[in-house]
This record gives structure tokens, sequence and C-alpha cells, in this order.
């Protein structure tokens, strides 16, 4: 088991203004982990997706056991035995466990066979599922195992996994990684995509890394340090944020009793949540991704309204208040997803900065709109930001990730709010704007204002936050001073593994 | 192969561009339907575009082209205000029937009394009338989350139905030997919509067009609720987020294209048809879906495009007589009009490659 | 008045023949919107169908022949839906009342020559013996082939979708096409068979109504049935049988109306000839508050983008 399984040679892929992958080389050996490491942007989900069969190509070539290896379809890929995780986008709420574990086969077997061999191998596994429950009820974890599950039972010889633990709690973590060590054994190679050094350190045999879509080096990453790892990873040195940790000052926002039905039928609702912020103090809240982190933002930024003592500003109730009157009074939110809810893709970043700012920034008078003033608070932010973009008129999808994130946070932290809500605010975005980002969070906190960050991310919510709760199935763990908290009490505090024990597995 | 690229924004000179060039396409392909129909494209083709025009009768056709054009830019306007919020108001015709039965009925209410307050009233009626109707949709929606598509076009029915009770009965004639339909408003002074210039096609109903277009670009331009309108069209999430009511959006765009599409068949039963009939009704409604897209939803491309549109009624009118062209082939010319226009209308925001096929 | 003129078995057999044109068109709109696609042409492609299998018919002198040419005449008309909306990613709203608008006038024009001629009858299956039995022998016995082949119809779509490695991937793909798209479905293959699917199911509902139901041409006579199959999809939250149940609720409704209409009750014409439309807008209230069962990427464009 020492020959190599699949050798990429020079693969390109360029799509118009950027190119997703310059000339990419290395070699996967059968049964060893290979991380493929690289910020968000460094074309790692593009080179997967030439081996998957998704993306053609514009050059270069793969051999896979010594044969040529160009799958025109995924279909093609699978039956050459390449599976693969996704990080989004794979999975049918509507539709039962089994159904969607059929759909990534070739030739499922009749329903009641597939449902006792999908109990049998997650068994097996240390991956407990029922195959007869409806996907979108099921947690985050028990997502990924659906896909972990629908890739086993293809007896695959590559496994790909995309990101796999940002949807995991640090217990599930341990459990993924049991199963993939249980799999390498048997003789799988697993191409291990992340941007987590130390879970590559922990898991893999060997690593290439990626920056802007070229090769710029290979490792083995038990033998490298993290920090040269990400010295390859990132390019050039980076800008810790400054944390001046201000004294507890009053109490801003004071939210008791907050619960909250979701508006869609997958949503999480909210149980019973207990938290103060104080002026100039940033409170992080982790925990893995809809565990009631959207609907929380929208309880805060007035978009989902509760009983009006439920959220309290200086003491005043608010709960019933929209989202407008709550900016009135300096509460401000930037939602997670950029394109579509902080901001509107085609509308321009003069008419984006309006959608928030109107009511703070006296921009209408009567209904009528100032768009002298909103351009320039529009280049005002820009200018502050370092937001690249040709002109304030350019349509918001036309930017990268990173500026438009800045634009969001910058357009929020410019009207100098009281409180603010971010959710996610440096994901997806590149290191030096996820460092301005967090900077400009600590300079505002510093000012004054009473910060609350929901983020996926513990390395940034231990970066900046003074105090650091969890969210899980919609309950909000106790909050805790973020100093000197572990792993393992962060990982509790997530709600450790859903549905099972650890030691079981 | 062709591959479409998403361009990193949209296109403002296609956006400008593609009424242009399916309005092209169209005679084309227009010219060659003709043609199949044995008659000559090119004469068939200059019959409904030029003869209106320039031809010999055109002092005659083109008073007709506001006459047309009013009703067309009228519902179109207030139909482009919901279409731009994802608001499907489909049902105009519906709307334009009560608009024109209230109307009328509150005129013949006080027949044969002479006032000057007798139009305005009528005026004030059919808008009510309008948007009453569109209310129904609006309020089930608000309420229930009833789809507004089915709804309002399920009320055309109705409002068909109405039309043709009201005509046969409550509105009826009573020296009108037995015809189903209204008195004629054009002979009672006070309720007639005359136009306003002998012989300019000038009306009532064309200078409400007008004043529709003006306020529909000032509100898209220049106000807020214009702005929280396009908005929700683009991006719903992201107007919530913005502190859009999304009800009362609903309610407002919904009621304000029923209250024009309203106004517009009051105008048209007061004037140019000058009463209810159980045929009073053309197809206005809809071919005002027509108008507002080929406009783009923009109040001056609405008034370019129902001008436009009102042409190719009269034309076709003329072509019917002289040429011997069937209606129903105009009705196919419209409608093959906005085809070209939706597949064009893909160059706005994507850009076409043609590539070699696995290029490796 | 006289409502014992209304006879209760012609009643239910004539209704499940008002209800057959409903039930084809919603079965195929069904489908459509399984895959992800709201097509709102079903009433052209409908009128269509009626004309083109009018014609055909009149001019070959065999309905079946009809029938097929109604079938490929809607097919072909959802085509240009399905170039719109799959390849020119055009909104399927507009694309559909385009669809309509279009279908209304094409008919028109193709239908000059037809307006008052009489179409060659389709034979009833008479089966014999059952045929004979008294209620139920007219009930169910003795029908059209068309209206057999309607329920077949229903039956084999609930198989197909639930059952079906093609079904699934149907369902997949109209509840989350990204997805689909990942794992190496065809979302937009899938889809434009779908829409040509229901473009055919629509035009030989068309054709029912013109060759069997009423049986000529006349301008428009699809008369908003295509729309109120559109309503049925949603009270039938998706479910093929429940379409069956609605198309024979409301084929009940507009042949009692009609039948009191014709028996002289009290009630204006107009207002039992609305009737339909009315009950189509209650059920619509009542049932749209189950939002659940809508297919999750319904209406969304899919381009796979990279």
């Amino acid at each position: 088991m020492t020959g190599t399984l699949l050798s990429i040679q020079g693969l390109t892929k360029a799509y118009p203004g950027v190119v997703a992958n310059d000339t990419v080389s290395f070699d996967i050996q059968e049964g060893e982990v290979h991380a493929l490491l690289g910020e968000n942007g460094a074309g790692k989900s593009t080179l997967v997706k030439m081996i998957y069969g998704l993306v053609k190509p514009d050059t270069g070539r793969m051999v896979w056991k010594g044969q040529e290896f160009a799958p025109p379809e995924p279909r093609a890929a699978r039956a050459s035995g390449v599976a693969m995780v996704f990080q989004h986008f794979s999975l049918f709420d509507a539709l039962n466990v089994a159904e969607n574990v059929a759909l990534g086969m070739e030739n499922p077997p009749q329903m009641r066979d597939l449902a006792s061999r999908i109990r049998e191998v997650s068994e097996n596994y240390g991956l407990p599922l029922d195959p007869y429950r409806t996907v979108g009820d099921l947690s985050a974890g028990e997502r990924q195992r659906v896909e972990i599950i629908r890739c086993l039972l293809q007896d695959p010889k590559l496994l790909i996994m995309d990101e796999p633990t940002s949807v995991l709690t640090p217990q599930e973590v341990d459990i993924l990684f049991k199963t993939l060590r249980k799999l390498q054994s048997e003789g799988t190679a697993i191409l291990y995509i992340s941007h987590k050094l130390e879970e590559i350190r922990a898991l893999c045999d060997h690593a290439t890394i990626l920056r802007l879509g070229k090769n710029v080096g290979t490792c083995t990453p038990a033998e490298t340090t993290a920090r040269d790892m990400a010295e390859m990873m990132v390019g050039d040195t980076l800008q810790t944020p400054t944390r001046t940790a201000a004294e507890g000052g009053e109490v801003i926002l004071d939210v008791s009793g907050l619960s909250l039905m979701p508006s869609n039928p997958f949503g999480t609702p909210l149980k019973n949540i207990h938290f103060t912020v104080r002026a100039g103090e940033i409170l992080g809240l982790g925990g893995v991704a809809g565990n009631g982190q959207d609907e929380l933002l929208a309880a805060l930024s007035g978009e989902a309204l509760t009983p009006s003592d439920a959220v309290k500003v200086k003491g005043n109730a608010i709960g019933h208040l929209g989202p407008n009157q709550r900016r009135d009074i300096g509460v401000l939110a930037a939602p997670e997803e950029r394109l579509g809810h902080a901001a509107a893709p085609n509308m321009s970043l003069v008419e984006n900065a309006l959608l928030t700012g109107a009511a703070r920034k006296n921009l209408t008078s009567n209904g009528f709109v100032n768009w002298k003033d909103t351009t320039s608070f529009a280049e005002d932010i820009i200018k502050a930001f370092d937001v690249r973009t040709p002109g304030s008129d350019r349509a918001a999808r036309s930017l990268s990730g990173g500026n438009l994130q800045k634009f969001v946070i910058g357009r929020e932290v410019m009207q100098n709010p009281e409180v603010l809500v971010v959710n996610q605010p440096t994901w997806g975005v590149d290191a030096a704007a996820a460092a301005s980002i967090r900077q400009s969070l600590l300079d505002l906190a510093a000012k004054g204002a009473a910060i609350i960050c929901i983020s996926q991310d513990l390395d940034e919510l231990m970066e900046i936050s003074d105090r650091f709760g969890a969210l899980n199935e919609g309950r909000l763990s106790a909050i805790r001073p973020a100093a000197g908290l572990t792993i393992d009490e962060i990982g509790l505090m997530m709600g450790g593994a859903h549905d099972m024990e650890v030691s079981h597995a | 192969m062709i591959v479409l690229e998403k361009r990193p924004q949209p296109s403002r000179a296609w956006s400008l561009m593609t009424p242009v060039v399916a309005v092209v396409i169209t005679m084309i392909a227009g010219g060659l339907l003709f043609a199949a129909l044995g008659k000559n494209p090119a004469e068939a083709i200059g019959t409904i575009f030029w003869e209106p025009l320039f031809g010999e009768y055109a002092f005659f056709y083109r008073p007709q082209l506001l006459v047309k054009g009013a009703p067309l830019v009228l519902i179109a306007i207030g139909l482009s205000l919901g279409f731009r919020a994802g608001i499907w108001n489909i049902g105009a015709e519906g709307q334009y029937i009560v608009g024109a039965i209230c109307g009328a009925g509150a005129g013949l209410a006080f027949y044969p009394m002479e006032s000057v307050f007798i139009f305005p009233l009528m005026v004030l009626a059919g808008a009510l009338g309008g948007w009453c109707w569109a209310m129904i949709p609006a309020l089930l929606k608000v309420k229930f989350g009833t789809n507004e598509i089915l709804v309002s076009l399920m009320l055309v029915y109705v409002a068909e139905q109405l039309l043709a009770s009201v005509s046969l009965g409550l509105l009826k004639n009573p020296q009108g030997f037995g015809f189903p339909g209204s008195r004629n408003l054009q002979s009672y002074e006070s309720a007639f919509n005359a136009e306003l210039i002998e012989g300019s096609g000038m009306h009532w109903g064309v200078v409400a067009a007008f004043i529709a277009v003006i306020l529909s670009y000032v509100l898209l331009n220049k106000h807020i609720l214009g702005f929280n309108i396009r908005l929700t069209g683009e991006a719903p999430r992201a107007a919530r987020f913005g502190g859009v009511n999304p009800t009362r959006l609903i309610l407002f765009c919904l009621g304000m294209s029923g209250m024009l599409a309203g106004l517009a068949g009051m105008f048209e039963a007061s004037g140019p048809a000058g009463q209810i009939s159980i045929d009073f009704n053309v197809g206005y409604g809809f071919t005002a879906i027509i108008v507002a897209f080929l406009g783009r939803l923009h109040p001056v491309g609405i008034l370019l495009a129902g001008l436009l549109m009102a042409l190719t009624y009269i034309g076709g009118e003329i072509a019917q007589s002289n040429l011997g062209l069937p209606a129903a082939a105009i009705q196919v010319f419209q409608g093959m009009l906005l085809f070209f226009l939706l597949a064009l209308d893909l160059l706005t925001n994507f850009r076409i490659r043609f590539a070699a096929k696995g290029a490796a | 008045m006289d409502l014992s003129a209304i006879n209760p078995v012609l009643l239910i057999a004539s209704l499940m023949v008002a209800a057959t044109p409903l039930l084809l068109a919603a079965i195929g709109e069904l489908v459509v919107e399984k895959s992800g696609v709201l097509n709102l042409g079903v009433e052209g492609m409908m009128i269509v169908g009626a004309i083109a299998g009018f014609a055909v018919s009149v001019e070959t002198g065999s309905p079946l022949l009809g029938l097929i040419a109604a079938m490929i005449g809607g097919a072909l008309l959802s085509c240009l839906f399905a170039f719109l909306t799959q390849f020119a990613l055009a909104n399927q709203v507009a694309s559909g009342l385009a669809l309509t608008l279009f279908g209304l006038g094409l008919s028109a024009l193709m239908g000059q020559g037809y307006v008052g001629v009489k179409p060659p009858a389709m034979a009833t299956l008479d089966i014999p013996v059952i045929s004979d039995l008294p209620v139920i022998g007219p009930i169910f016995f003795s029908h059209d082939p068309v209206l057999y082949f309607g329920v077949f119809l229903t039956a084999a779509v609930w198989y197909a979708l639930k059952f079906t490695r093609i079904g699934l991937v149907l369902r997949a793909t109209g509840e989350n096409h990204d997805a689909a798209h990942a794992l190496g479905y065809h979302v937009i293959r899938v889809r434009v068979i779908a829409i040509l699917f229901g473009g055919a199911c629509a035009g030989l509902g068309g054709a029912y109504i013109s060759l069997i139901r009423v049986p000529q041409w006349t301008e428009g006579m699809t008369a908003g049935i295509g729309w109120i199959a559109l309503a049925l999809v949603v009270f039938a939250s998706w479910k093929p049988w429940r379409v069956l149940l609605g198309a024979y609720l409301f084929g009940g409704i507009n042949v009692l109306q009609l039948n009191l209409q014709a028996a002289g009750v009290a009630i204006p014409v107009e207002y039992l000839a609305m009737s339909p439309y009315v009950i189509t807008i209650v059920v619509l209230v009542i049932m749209s508050r189950d939002k659940t069962s809508a297919p999750g990427s319904l209406g969304r464009i899919f381009h796979a983008s990279s």
C-alpha cells in the first residue's frame, strides 16, 4: 500500500478575472491522509471539484493508479473510487436519510436493504444514524454523518473531505478523526482540506499548501511547526489585533428569557436565552452552525420581534421594535450572509449604504432620499475601511468577499453604534481583511460600544472576546470569562457530541 | 460550446438595448409569420408600424395612439411597482373592469342630474373600485399567505361575470331596446370624459397616465418607499434587514396597481368606450403586462412601450381591414415580443462566450 | 325550477368528464413543480393543445391522432418555456405569463377555419356486461379511454415519484438544485424533460375539452382551467392522489353549477358561472397555510456558475 494512488500534474483552471489553480502538482499515496491546506479562496475547492469531475481543468492531467484520469462527470469519478464529503450543498432537507444516501450511489439497492446497510455501516464506524429520519431535522454533525455514510457505502479508494470540522464540536471532531483513522487503516486514502493547522498536524501524513491558486510547498505536518505552515499559507506576517481590555462599564444590552420560534420550518427555535453585555465589552458566542445563530441575530436586529422586555437596551424594552427603530437608538447588526442579507447583490454600494444608514445618518427627509449625502457616506466607508472597488456606483456582487465584508462591517461601525451584533464577521475573508475587521471591532469596543460577536471560528473568539458563551440547539450556555478557557471546556459548552457518548466510539 | 459568464455587474448598455433589439427581431419573426399567412411581410409590417404614424390617414390614427396607449401605460405603471418588488398582480384586467363598473355606476346613479362634481366623483369611485378588487388578493396574501398570482387571476373571471351581470341588470340602459349595456355616457355631459383638445385624443385618462409616469419616476428614484420596493425585489432578506415591512409593501403595491387599473377602466368607460357593456374589456390588463416588461419596469420605458403597443393595436386594425390580416396574428405578434425580450434579457446579466468544447 | 331534473348518476358520470382536463393538466404541472420549476403557462399550453388536437382530428378524421397532436403541440410550446427559463435564465413567472399570452393568440390564429366545425367523435369504452350495470355501469365503466388514462397517469406519477430512481432524482432536483448538481445530476436536463412532460399533459387536457367534453372549437375555450390546474397543485400539496381528489371536487362544482343553471334555480346565471373561480380562491386560502410541502427550489433560477 505504498503506490501512488492519484498523481496531479500541472492542473490549471482559470475563471474570468481569477486563476483559481495555476499549474498545481502533487501526489496522493495509497492509504495516506493527505492535507490540502490553504486560506479561503486559495483554490482548494476548485482543485477537488476537478478530481471529482465537477469542473474540467483548462490544462494539465491526472493519473489514477497509472491510468490517465479525466472524469467527465462525478458519476465517472465515483465509478473509479473517488468519494467526496461536501462542505455545503449536497443534502436534501425534505428527503430522508436513506433517500439522500441513494442519490449519491450509482446502483442503490432496494430501499429496505439500503436502510439496513446504512444501520450496519454507521454502527460499524461509530456514526449511528436512523435511515428513515428527515435530513432537515438532523443536527449539523448528523448531517455530515449522512454524507460520510453515503461515501463509505461505495468502498472508496479516495475520500475527499472539504472542511469537515467547521460544523462540528471538538468532541465530534474526535469521533470523526477516529473514523478517518479506521478508514486509513483499511487502506483508504483521504484528501483532507482545511485551513486549521492543529487538525492537520494531528491527522495528516503529508500536506500540500496552496496560496492564490499555486502549490507553494509540501511538508510533513507532524514535523513542521504550525507557525511555519501558517507562513506558507498566508505568505506574509500577520498583524495581530491589540486588545486594550476595558473595565466593565454599565450594562447596555440585557437579554432575558428570550424565546423565539424560527420563521422557516428547518430553523432552530431559541429557548429561554439570558445574557448581558456591558459598555466596552465584546461577548463572543460560539457554537456549531445551525444552532440558533441566525435566529439570535434576527431577534437582536429587529428582523424577528419578541415580547418587548425580552430585549432591553439601557433599561428600555425594545423587543417589539423593528430594525429601523432599533437603529435609531443605536442597536446595529451585520448578518452572516453578505450577498442577499447584509447587502443586495445587484444594487450599488451607495444604495447598500442607504440600506442600513438611512435612519441614523439622516439620509432621508420626508421620505425623500438625499443621494448626495448617501454617496458621501458610502465613500467614507470605502475610504475608512480600505474597500477595494473602482467606485461607489459598483454593484455589491462585483466586490470580492473580503472587500464586501469590510464594507458591511464598516457601514455599521461608521454609524457609532451603542450595540453591535455581528455574525461570522470574517467568514470566507482573507487573513489581512479578517485582521482589519477584528481590529475595527476592538476599536469600537474601546470607544464604549457593547459588541456581540457570533462566530464558528473559536480562534477568532478567543482572540477578541472578553467573555464567551456557546449556542447549542437554541440554548445559550453559561457565559464565562474567555481568558483561561480550555478547548475541552469550550467543547462541553458547545454541547459535546450530539446524541451519542464519546467514549462509546 | 456556448458558455454563459455572469457579469460582475448588470450591463447598462444591454439593459437599454434589449427592448430595441427585441422589437427588431419580433418584426423579422412577425414578417415570417405574416408571410406564412400569405401576406406580403414588408407590406404588413409597414402597415402596422408606418401607416398609423405617417400614412395618408395619420391625422386620424395619431390621436388614437394616445387613446389606446393611456390605459396600457396607466395599468403598466401600477403593475411595474409590484413586479419590481416580486409581487405579481396579473389580474389587472379584473381591476380594470371593476373600476369601470364603479366609475360608470357612480355617474349613472345621478342621471340625468348635471353637476361639475359628478365626474370627479366617478374618478374616485373608479379608483376605489380597482383598489378594492386588488385588496382581495393583497389581504389574502398578507393574512393567509395565499398566492396572489392565482387569486388575482381568478378574480378576472369573477369580474367578467360581474360585468355581464350588471350589463344585463343593474346598469342596463332602460331605453336600450334590450341590448346588454348601459346608457351611453358620451351623451351625458357631466359624466363624459371628453377630449380636452378637439381632435388630439387627449382626455383625462391620458393626463392621468402622464402624471402616473412622473410620480412613479419620482417614487422609484427619489423616495425611500421606491427604494424599498426595488430592494424587496432584488433581495427580500436584505429588505427585511433594512426594516422594510413586507405586509405594508404588499398592500401598497397591489393597492396602487389596482387603483391605476381601476382608473384606466373608468376613463375608458366614460370616454372612448362610452358605456359599460358585456364585451367592454378587450384585454388591456393582460397587454399591460407585456408593456411593463417591454418598458423594463421603468416609468419612461413603460411610456414608450405603451405607445409602441398602442401602435401595434392600431396598425393591426388597419392591417386587418386593408390586408385581411387576422386579429389573432397581432396577438401572436405581441406575445412574440415578450418572448424575445425575456430571452434577450440574459445579455444584461451574462456574457455569452463561444468556447471550443473540451479544451484540454 | 326543477331540481328533480338533476340525475345524480349522470351528475357523477359527467363530473368525471369535467374533471379530466383539469386532472391531466394538473398532474403534468405537479411533475414540473416537483422538479423545481413553476410554469404558469398551463393555460396557454392547454389552449394550443385544444386547437392542435381539434385541427388534426378534423383533418385526419382520427381522434387518436388528434390527441397525439395535442400532446406534441403542448410539448412544443413548453419547449419555448424550457428555453427561456433553463437556457436564457429568464424569470419563470414572466415566462409563464408570456407562454399563456402567446398561446392564446396562437390558438386563435390556428383556429380560424375551425369555428363551428364538428370533430369526429371519440368512442367510449363500453365494457360488455359491467357497463350495463345500473348506477355503477354509467359511472365507472362507460367513459372514453382518455378519462381512464387520466386516472392511470395519476397512479403512474404517484408510483414513479415514490418508488423509482427517476422520481427520486426529480424530487431531489426540485428540492435543492445545487446539491443535485454537486452530486452530478443534470439539473437542466431533468427539468427540461419535466417541462416537456407537463406541456404534453396540458396539451392532452386541452384537446379533451375541444374533442370530447364540448366538443367544438371556440376561442379561449379553456376559460381558466389551466389556472385552476395550477391552484389544484397547491391544493393537493404536491401529492398526486390529492390532485385527483381535487380535480373531481372542482369537476363536481362545475357540473353542479351547470345543472343548476339548466334547472333554472333562482340564482342569476352569472353568479353560478363565477362560483368555480370563487371556490378556487376559497380553497387556496384554506390550503395556503401549509407551505412546508412545496419543493425547496421551486421557481428559483439555476445556473452552474462553477
